[in-house]
Parts: structure tokens; C-alpha cells; sequence
């Protein structure tokens, strides 16, 4: 007779034990060191400073003031409570249907009016995250891939494969050509995947790219359109960044491209958007799913009951994002910002040798330290972010973290920070430059021609010497302890 | 001369989305069409149809207003909004530490003190729907099976099955013992898979029970425990009524139970909570998981990236469930309302000679209507459900829907409702009973 042994621990599923969450990779170890040590101006000015997470927090004291003047906003508040009672009890999947006009109307405003979103096309979920892994969810099974250009988001690796079981297959884009996405690049990795008798069932793109921080330009754009309809596979474009272009050229999104084509098959195509960027609010989880297919928006709405948009925050966002005046002040301000930190930081950049490469959108630049590298290779890549986090104290994201195809370019976040922090972390990275000098392994492709690898620190102090952008009211630099990697 | 149009190759969607394994065609969800068509309203349309098949928490709305209003710094940030900026970028998969020591509390606080929760094993959902899926993805693989007693809540088809890939076997329960979960029912759910080739990752159950409004017993508890403990598998109990019991004392926890064992073999046990029905907040998707075992916390956690629980509500919450006073009050008043709720439907319904399963706990009562039945088959349940529905206007929910093994018995909720609402349905049930009586 067989005993109870209660010592025997039950199995988990393979998802849960293999490594699909992707943290294991350098992306998060950063992130761990600024967890240890994290700058404070007065409390830790030696900490880390958190340059790896791409937040936008330039513009809370304009949001701040408007929810301090419409108390109404608030269901729980005695301005609103009135309301509390229906919207706690809204769990219907298709959304407050004046969070859902809000959204829309937003999403058209982002691109400049140029296109009409429909309410009824809008589909909840949690973050962009979320959002992901549910598109992928209608639009892929087990064993199916997505092509998806580099370098990218860490983050897709989880979010659409993990529990989805589809694969990602890269198709990879060059420094030489300022990381075009090439007809040619496509072909290729569509081609390499009948090869290995892999099922293509969509590309995924950002636009504007995370981590380049570019915008696809037209021509590109109605390249990627063609080639998806040439092979009867979905499009998934992910918009997230689309109010943090700050300079020309204007951005273009993907649904204006669409009204232009009519050869396109609209059921191919479906747009990933959330406020955590454009409006600064990840912790509120507002994800969205906008797709031209009908069938994807039906069985999307199902799906979107495992993450669906508290209603609390549905009827916040309703107000915020009717409030047109305010809407459109912030849109304005926002750019500016975003224009002038990126400016003070890729000048600050300059002056001590080190190009990014050019950009006019996201919360982060794009750094090029390849010759900084004592060989090109990602071991070299990676010797050199570990003297970054642990002697210059900032956390950086390495290039590989993003599946680029080239050793030596670091994602830098420049929007997730007060200016005081800002120029510690432009001093700290002349300060290395300057310790390094002479170390530097010259590469002639790599440096402008009048590079000046000496430098003062009065200059440097002249460059980054700006009048204060921020309100006086600007809280604490640090980001809040993410404590989101173990 | 015919131009032949070759059509495009529709493209397609993924199995999962064609599936209909969502479980949206079921007349679960068929009633609910109807009450949305014409559903009712006592001033502006009183013969319209009364929505009895949504298991909402309406009863104690007053209390949880009452408290917002003298606490605005819940919603608000404060004067000035100074902590608004820290929250909006509150996107840990941890949560807010204030909240999950909040949810712990509060969890304790239902369960009378008799068990502890520590906050390290609070993992945040949205919703239960989501924690319930999460559980099963961590659990099982695609093509294993869960075991669930029947009758079980319908949402369980889509929540454990549709995107995992994970099958629910039935543990089959019926009148004969109040469909209590048996020892050998266990054993009979668990050959069936195994003689299908289907490994079996786990057993879950509804504490109390959604839809027989009846909390396990401790001893019925025990043997599931032992059950799960012999086939080494996993044990899933969605506890998220446990707030909704007339009478604390009625309910035990399997957190009652393994503190009792001094926690030996707990990793194979996970609670899955919600607070969509205990304070009526299903907008606000507030679910949780407590497990026993720290892979499944670790992992959890991360897989909750998926469907965080937006960190304005959280903050809302652990504000208000914080406050230690007004939890217990609130427990003690939402339990008591509740309870006259039953009362009140209980003995309308028994006056005009329907019997329902002895319930202590819920939303709902387990209504028997087999005496009415036509024919006792799922097709003459269903006819009478659509008598109910398009002659009594009363949306209530069929056995079959839950997949009860006998015909006959519906789910009846009672506090998503006025007392007014509820007087206009008992008395359209009186009506219907003596016109068949005649």
C-alpha cells in the first residue's frame, strides 16, 4: 500500500520553468544595480543613475494641475462619488464607451488629425505588454513566428512568445544605412524561415522605433504594406512612442498609409498603442488593440477580459483625454521638452566625442560607443556596460540586450530624469571619456572629423547650463524603486 | 464572356481565435442578450427583464461612499496631487507594497483571524478571470486536464481552457449528498483522464461554491487536500466569495486547514481572491493569487506583467482597506445584508413552492425547479429556462450551463438588485405558480 508522501513537490508546466519570461539577460542585470545603489541628489549622489528605463517624466506638473482642478475626474472623490456606484461595476469588455471615443479621438490627434479612429475598433488591455501577447494570441498558434526588424524591445521576447509559444525571427538592420528596414532584410528572413519550415504569420514593427528612437519614413512604410500583402501576412504596428516625435519630419503613422493604399488588405493590418509613454502613466495599464479586422476586434474583446482597463482609470483617462484645450497644450509642451532634453544631452554627447544616432522621437537616445570597444564583439559590448553600471554609474541598456546585429550601440533613457540629474550623468560621461582617452580604439567610420577628445570642465558645465524646464515643484530625480526584475 | 475574380485568401486567425472554446454561444450568456435588449427599470420600464443571472455584489455600495467621501486623499493623491506622479509610474509586477499588506489584512480579516497571509505571497491581477488563467499556465501544459466539481461557474471554461490549451475534467457532483465533493468522485474524475491518456495537473475548487451558494466543509476539505496530496498534484481554491458567507463561522479556508497541518505539503496549494464580489468593485479588476509555493509566487509575478492592476486602484485600495475599523465594519454589514437578502428570497421562493439547496454563502441561491421539468433532460431545462426568460422576464442561470449532471436547477442571484427589484421578481415567480397550479 502505497504511504501519502506529502514531501513530494507537484511539477509546474514548462512555461513556468523555462527561462520565456527573458530575464535573464543584461537588460534586467542592469537594473538590479541600480536597485542596489540608486542616485539621489543629496541622499546618494554616488548611486546609479537609472538610464535604462524608457519613462516620460517631463510633463507631471501639467497633469498634476489639471487633476487638481477637476476633482470630477475622480469617481471616488465628493465631486464624483455620484458616478461611483455604475463605473465600479463596469466590467463590460467593451469599455466606457466615453473612454473609448477619449481614446480615439487622442489617437487622431497624435498624428496631427490626418486620420479618424473608431471608437468601436478599440480594444482594452493590460499595457502594451498586454496588448502584445493578445494580438498575438488571435493572430499566431504554437510553433508560428513574427518578423520582427532590429534592434527591438527586449520585452517582445516575452510578450510574444512566453505563454503564446510563437517565435521571433529577427530581420536584421545595418548602422551603415542608419538601420533601414530593407525589402531586402525582409526577404531574407522571410526566406530563411520556409527554409527552416517555419509558419510566418505577421512582422511586427515599432514605429517610431524603440530602441533607435527614428521614424519609418513613408517610402519604408508602403514597402512594409506591399510585402505584407505579397505574403498574406498580418502587420503589427506598435505606436506607443507616437507623441514623443519632438522635430521634423512629422511622424507618420501606418493607419494614413492604409487609407492611401487601396490594394491593402485591411484585415492584415493592427496597431498596438498605450499612454505609458505619451502620457507618462504605466502604472494605470492602459493598453490598446486597434485592428482593421473585424474578427480580431471580436475575438480580441473576448481575450481583453484577462486584462481589461480598470474602470477607475477608464473614467479618469475619459476625462483627462476629452479635456481638448488641456490635450492640446500638453501635446505641444510635451514635444518641446522632449525637443530640448534631447538636445542639452546629444550636445553634451558631442562635445565629448560621442555620437548618437540621429533622432527625433522616443524617451532615449541612441549611443554609439563602438569605439570605445576594444574588438567588436558583444563579449567587448559587454565588458564595456559593466564598466558603465559599476564605474561610471549609469545604468545604460547594451545593444544586445536588443538584438542588434552590431557590437558597441547603448540605449540611453534622457526623459526619466529632473535636469540636476541630467547633467551628473552628461559630467560622469566625460569624466570617462576623459579617463579613457587614451585607450580609445580609433575607428575612422565611427568619429566625426573633429573630434576633440580633451576637454574642459568649464565647458562642459557652459553646455549644460540651461534654464530650468522644469516647475519648480518638480519632485525627486530618482525613478521609483522598480523592483519589476528580480 | 464570364471575368472570374479570384478571391483573396482570407488570412487566418490563430486556432485559439476560431476556437469557440470562449463559451460566448452558451445560454449563460444568451440570457444576457435578452436583458440587455429590454432589460428592467422600475420607473421607466417595469416589464422589462429582471437581470438575476449576474452575480454582483449591489448591497453595500452606501458604505464604501460613505467612506470615499471622508477620505479623499484616497482618490486624489492628496491636496495638490504630490503622489500622483509617484503612482501613475508605479509599474512593478510586486504591487504596491501598502496594497498587498492591505489585501493580506483583509483576507484575514474574512477568515476571523484563523489564518495568516503573508504579503511576500500576494501576486496582483486584473480580475480573478485573469488569476485563474495565470494559475493554470503555470500549472499545466497544453493537452493536460484540471479536474473542477461540477456544477462549476461557466467563466471557468474560457478562463481555464481557451488560451492554455488545458482541459477541465468534471468531478461530477449531485443532489444525493447536496453535491458535496466526494472521495470517490474525485478518484471516478480522475480515471476518466487518465483512460483518455490525459494528465491530470490539478484539482480546483470554488470555496464556497459558485453556483450552490454553499460553502466545502472542513472535513470535505481535508480529503480533497489528501487526494491532491496522493496523486501529487496541484490544488487550486477559488476563494473569492469567502466574504460573501452569512455567518463566519461557516466557512473554513484551506489556509485553515494547512496552518493546522503546520503548512507540510502546502506547495501544491494556491488561493485565488478577487474583490469583485466581496466589496462589489468587478469594474475596478482587483484579483489576486496567494500561493503556498515559491516558484509559483516568483513566476506568478512575473507572468503578471500581463495584467497588472492599475496602480491608481490600487492605491484607492490600500488606502481604504487599510483602515482596519472600516474593513471589519464593512464585513460585518455586507455579511448581514446579505444574509437578509437570502432570507428574504428563500422564503419567497418557498411560499410559492420552490425549494432551493441549504446555501450560506455568495451572491446566489441553487434554485430546484426539477419538479417543473417536462421532460427531466437538458432540453427540458432549457425550455423552461426560456419560459422563465421570455415569459417571466427573469434572467436566471440553467444547470446545464454550469454543466450540472441533473436537470432542473438554476442559479439565482439576489444582491445585484434593489429590494424593491427583488419583491417584482418573487412576486412574477408567485404568479407563474399558481397560474400552473390552475
Amino acid at each position: 500500500m502505497s504511504s501519502i508522501s506529502s514531501n513530494r513537490k507537484p511539477v509546474l508546466s514548462q512555461i513556468a520553468t523555462n527561462d520565456g519570461h527573458a530575464e535573464k539577460c543584461s537588460y534586467f542585470d542592469g537594473w538590479k544595480a541600480y536597485d542596489r545603489d540608486p542616485f539621489h541628489p543629496t541622499q546618494n549622489p554616488n548611486g546609479v543613475i537609472q538610464m535604462g528605463l524608457a519613462e516620460h517624466q517631463l510633463c507631471f506638473d501639467l497633469v498634476r494641475e489639471w487633476l487638481v482642478n477637476n476633482p470630477e475626474a475622480f469617481i471616488c472623490t465628493e465631486e464624483g462619488v455620484d458616478k461611483f456606484r455604475d463605473i465600479a461595476i463596469f466590467q463590460d469588455y467593451h469599455g466606457l464607451p466615453e473612454f473609448r471615443n477619449a481614446v480615439a479621438k487622442f489617437m487622431g490627434r497624435v498624428r496631427g488629425d490626418k486620420v479618424r479612429f473608431e471608437p468601436d475598433r478599440i480594444v482594452m488591455s493590460g499595457g502594451a505588454t498586454g496588448a502584445h501577447e493578445l494580438i498575438t494570441f488571435c493572430l499566431a498558434d504554437r510553433g508560428d513566428s513574427f518578423l520582427v526588424p532590429t534592434p527591438y524591445y527586449p520585452g517582445f521576447d516575452r510578450d510574444l512568445c512566453w505563454r503564446t509559444g510563437v517565435r521571433l525571427l529577427p530581420v536584421v538592420c545595418h548602422s551603415s544605412n542608419n538601420f533601414k528596414v530593407t525589402r531586402k532584410a525582409l526577404e531574407d528572413a522571410y526566406a530563411k524561415a520556409v527554409e527552416a519550415n517555419i509558419r510566418v504569420k505577421g512582422l511586427l514593427i515599432t514605429n517610431p522605433s524603440n530602441p533607435l528612437g527614428t521614424i519609418l519614413d513613408r517610402d519604408t512604410l508602403r514597402e512594409l504594406v506591399s510585402f505584407i500583402n505579397e505574403k498574406n501576412i498580418h502587420l503589427v504596428c506598435d505606436e506607443i512612442y507616437a507623441a514623443t516625435v519632438f522635430r521634423q519630419p512629422n511622424f507618420v503613422s501606418i493607419s494614413e498609409i492604409i487609407e492611401e493604399d487601396q490594394a491593402c488588405n485591411l484585415d492584415l493590418v493592427h496597431i498596438i498603442y498605450s499612454l505609458s509613454k505619451d502620457m507618462g502613466f504605466p502604472g494605470f495599464r492602459v493598453g490598446i488593440v486597434y485592428s482593421y479586422n473585424d474578427a480580431v476586434v471580436e475575438c480580441g474583446r473576448k481575450m481583453s477580459s484577462f486584462g481589461l482597463v480598470s474602470s477607475q482609470t477608464q473614467y479618469l483617462i475619459a476625462s483627462i483625454l476629452s479635456d481638448d484645450q488641456f490635450i492640446g497644450n500638453f501635446l505641444l509642451e510635451s514635444s518641446e521638452r522632449l525637443a530640448t532634453r534631447h538636445k542639452v544631452f546629444t550636445h553634451g554627447l558631442r562635445q565629448v566625442g560621442i555620437k548618437c544616432l540621429n533622432s527625433n522621437a522616443g524617451l532615449f537616445l541612441w549611443m554609439d560607443l563602438r569605439g570605445l570597444l576594444r574588438e567588436s564583439t558583444v563579449e567587448a559590448e559587454t565588458d564595456l556596460w559593466r564598466v558603465i553600471i559599476n564605474d561610471v554609474k549609469l545604468n545604460v541598456s547594451p545593444g544586445s540586450s536588443f538584438h542588434c546585429s552590431e557590437p558597441g550601440w547603448f540605449r540611453v533613457c534622457i526623459a526619466n530624469m529632473n535636469e540636476e540629474t541630467m547633467k551628473v550623468a552628461l559630467t560622469r560621461i566625460g569624466e570617462f571619456v576623459l579617463r579613457n582617452g587614451n585607450k580609445l580604439v580609433r575607428k575612422e567610420k565611427c568619429w566625426q572629423n573633429n573630434l576633440r577628445l580633451s576637454f574642459s570642465f568649464r565647458r562642459m558645465d557652459d553646455v549644460v547650463r540651461m534654464p530650468c524646464i522644469m516647475s519648480p515643484h518638480s519632485p525627486i530625480p530618482q525613478s521609483p524603486l522598480v523592483q519589476a526584475r528580480t | 464572356m464570364t471575368i472570374e475574380i479570384e478571391a483573396a485568401p482570407s488570412v487566418q486567425l490563430s486556432r485559439v481565435a476560431d476556437s469557440e472554446t470562449h463559451g460566448e454561444n452558451s445560454p449563460y450568456f444568451a440570457g444576457w442578450k435578452a436583458y440587455d435588449e429590454n432589460p428592467y427599470n422600475e420607473v421607466s420600464n417595469p416589464s422589462g427583464v429582471i437581470q438575476m443571472g449576474l452575480a454582483e455584489n449591489q448591497v453595500s455600495f452606501d458604505l464604501l461612499e460613505e467612506y470615499l467621501e471622508k477620505h479623499s486623499e484616497a482618490s486624489t493623491w492628496g491636496k495638490g496631487a504630490p503622489g500622483f506622479r509617484e503612482n501613475a509610474l508605479f509599474q512593478d509586477y510586486h504591487g504596491l507594497i501598502t496594497f498587498r499588506k492591505a489585501m493580506a489584512s483583509f483576507m484575514e480579516e474574512i477568515r476571523g483571524g484563523r489564518a495568516k497571509f503573508d504579503p511576500e505571497r500576494v501576486v496582483l491581477t486584473a480580475g480573478a478571470t485573469a488569476a485563474n488563467e495565470l494559475l493554470t499556465f503555470i500549472i499545466a501544459d497544453p493537452g493536460d486536464a484540471l479536474l473542477v466539481p461540477t456544477p462549476y461557474y461557466p467563466g471557468f471554461d474560457r478562463d481555464l481552457r481557451w488560451r492554455t490549451g488545458v482541459k477541465i475534467v468534471p468531478i461530477v457532483c449531485d443532489s444525493s449528498n447536496n453535491f458535496q465533493i466526494t472521495t470517490q468522485a474525485l478518484e471516478a474524475a480522475y480515471e476518466l483522464a487518465k483512460s483518455m491518456n490525459i494528465r491530470v495537473r490539478g484539482v480546483l475548487i470554488t470555496n464556497p461554491s459558485n453556483p450552490l451558494g454553499a460553502t466545502i466543509s472542513r472535513s470535505v476539505l481535508e480529503d480533497i487536500l489528501d487526494f491532491t496530496t496522493k496523486k501529487n498534484i496541484h490544488l487550486v481554491s477559488d476563494e473569492i466569495y469567502s466574504g460573501s458567507v452569512f455567518s463566519p463561522s461557516e466557512f473554513v479556508s484551506v489556509a485553515e486547514v494547512l496552518e493546522a497541518r503546520e503548512y507540510k505539503g502546502s506547495e501544491r496549494v494556491h488561493i485565488v481572491y478577487s474583490l469583485s464580489k466581496d466589496l462589489g468593485l468587478p469594474g475596478f479588476r482587483v484579483g489576486t493569487i496567494y500561493s503556498y509555493n515559491d516558484k509559483v509566487v516568483t513566476t506568478a509575478r512575473r507572468m503578471s506583467s500581463f495584467t497588472l492592476i492599475s496602480s491608481q486602484t490600487q492605491h484607492l485600495l490600500a488606502c481604504m482597506l487599510s483602515d482596519k475599523k472600516f474593513a471589519k465594519k464593512y464585513v460585518e454589514i455586507n455579511r448581514a445584508r446579505l444574509r437578509e437578502r437570502y432570507e428574504r428570497i428563500i422564503t419567497g421562493l418557498r411560499s410559492a413552492g420552490i425549494e432551493c439547496l441549504k446555501g450560506n454563502a455568495g451572491l446566489f441561491c441553487w434554485m430546484n425547479l426539477s419538479p417543473l421539468l417536462e421532460k427531466p433532460t437538458r432540453e427540458g431545462e432549457l425550455d423552461l429556462w426560456r419560459t422563465m426568460l421570455h415569459e417571466l422576464k427573469l434572467n436566471i442561470s440553467p444547470g446545464s450551463s454550469c454543466h450540472c449532471s441533473e436537470p432542473g436547477w438554476f442559479r439565482v442571484c439576489f444582491a445585484n438588485m434593489s429590494e424593491h427589484t427583488l419583491e417584482v421578481a418573487l412576486d412574477r415567480i408567485h404568479k407563474y405558480m399558481d397560474q400552473r397550479r390552475t
